[in-house]
């Protein structure tokens, strides 16, 4: 319990550094944005109290949200994306309900499982990230197909991340 | 009351839901209001001084680059001065006690510790602050153009809003032609163009004329470079040309920029406003 206490803790920070530090510079074009630091809220554990999970993803999305001088916007679509997340887990949960031991990860879930996952979150909090930010349906098109486009992006940079997470884990 | 308080608590992850839903949107709402105090940005003391870190290890990366463009720029301005200026000026000596010779433009070098051009909304956070009598609308630029507006200000930073920002208006002119009209960043520019809307269709315009800030922004000085006219056209039923411009300013790596203070913006603001009020009086 503690130990995931702090390794959740410190993956929460790592990943706030990452994006505002690293990925924040990268620049792909206005499609392909990263917004990678959302694997936080993908790996909380499935035993997390919900109104926690709600919690910590708001604070990750405001901290975020300083950085982008954003007000709102990172810690609105994150506190959608935990609440989502609970929906998500039911609805992709296998037969027999979700063991103590298991993480929601790619060697405990399998490759499909965790695709399928990460992309519903990663979409539902794009797509509200991308319209909150044009904050207009002239633009509608547009912003779509960046929320498309941003989608995959951040799923591709996701996947490898996850890996090196899980590496860290096993060897701590 | 007892029978509310139950459901309140037997729900309360729905409840949790909306009310942090609640506080986002009235963050987002208060922070869209362009005069409001903003709790979360990057003028903030912890942010910025994060970023601060970042960029002295940028700079130190990119001084030569950095050395060459101050180096070009300081030869323009040499040519610019009264000695280079020759018989001219000893002929028609400048008063300078005269107070039509007055200090208008009060230039202060700074330095750009973030910046983002992916977005609809870019800003930028430079580490000029209060302390150094920077305020809300000055205007800032570098070397090759114009860079954006401050908006927030704290004791050591200030954020701004980049040009590549979809609510920032610059009133720009072609330099050749004269005629002006608003410099907008719209949904279809990446980061080195912009549209310049309203321009007249009996303008004479081509292909690669300069445009320049208008005297009527009361934020930029006249006459600083924007960029150049990609191409323009006229949408059938419009009295105007829409022109498209190719930014001169490469927003992709900004470093140093000055930060433009004008001594006469509180009187020319607050004539204006007067007028304005009297207008609506009268009718």
């Amino acid at each position: 319990m503690i130990t995931e206490i702090v390794k959740n803790s410190a993956r929460f920070i790592i990943l706030l550094f990452l994006q505002v530090l690293i990925v924040k510079n990268i620049y792909l074009g206005k499609y392909f944005i990263f917004f990678p630091y959302i694997l936080f809220i993908l790996l909380l554990p499935f035993q997390t109290p919900r109104p926690f999970a709600l919690l910590v993803s708001f604070a990750l999305g405001l901290a975020v949200d300083a950085f982008y001088n954003t007000q709102g916007m990172h810690a609105a679509s994150c506190v959608l994306m935990a609440f989502a997340r609970g929906g998500v887990l039911k609805l992709f949960s296998p037969r027999e309900g979700y063991d103590e031991i298991l993480k929601p990860t790619i060697e405990h879930m399998g490759f499909t499982w965790f695709v399928s996952y990460s992309l519903v979150l990663i979409f539902i909090h794009h797509l509200l990230l991308f319209f909150l930010e044009s904050f207009s349906f002239s633009e509608f098109l547009q912003t779509a197909a960046r929320v498309f486009c941003s989608t995959l992006a951040t799923f591709a940079f996701v996947i490898p991340l996850q890996f090196l997470f899980h590496r860290r884990e096993e060897r701590i | 009351m007892r029978v509310l308080f139950r459901f309140v608590i037997r729900n309360n992850y729905y409840f949790l839901f909306i009310l942090l839903e609640a506080f986002c949107f009235y963050l987002l709402y208060s922070g869209r209001n362009f005069q409001g105090s903003h709790l979360f940005n990057s003028s903030q003391r912890i942010v910025a001084s994060f970023y601060k870190m970042m960029f002295d290890t940028k700079e130190y990366l990119s001084l030569r680059e950095e050395n060459q463009r101050l180096n070009v720029e300081n030869a323009l301005l040499k040519s610019a001065i009264r000695s280079s200026a020759g018989e001219y000026f000893r002929l028609h000596p400048v008063a300078k006690e005269d107070s039509a010779y007055r200090q208008k433009y009060f230039y202060q070098e700074a330095k750009v510790i973030a910046n983002s051009t992916q977005f609809r909304s870019n800003y930028i956070t430079l580490n000029m602050g209060a302390r150094q009598g920077i305020a809300h609308d000055m205007a800032i630029i570098n070397s090759e153009g114009i860079v954006g507006v401050v908006k927030d200000v704290s004791v050591d930073f200030c954020s701004a809003l980049s040009i590549l920002h979809k609510d920032v208006r610059v009133n720009c002119k072609l330099k050749g032609d004269g005629s002006y009209g608003p410099l907008n960043w719209e949904k279809e520019n990446d980061f080195e163009t912009a549209t310049l809307t309203d321009i007249p269709i009996h303008a004479r315009i081509k292909k690669g004329d300069t445009v320049v800030t208008s005297p009527l922004s009361s934020i930029f000085p006249e006459g600083i470079m924007v960029g150049k006219v990609l191409d323009f056209q006229r949408k059938s039923g419009d009295a105007f040309y829409t022109v498209r411009v190719g930014l001169s300013t490469r927003f992709r790596n900004l470093n140093h920029v000055y930060i433009i203070k004008n001594f006469y913006k509180i009187e020319q603001d607050s004539l204006e406003l007067k007028s304005q009020v009297h207008d609506k009086n009268d009718h």
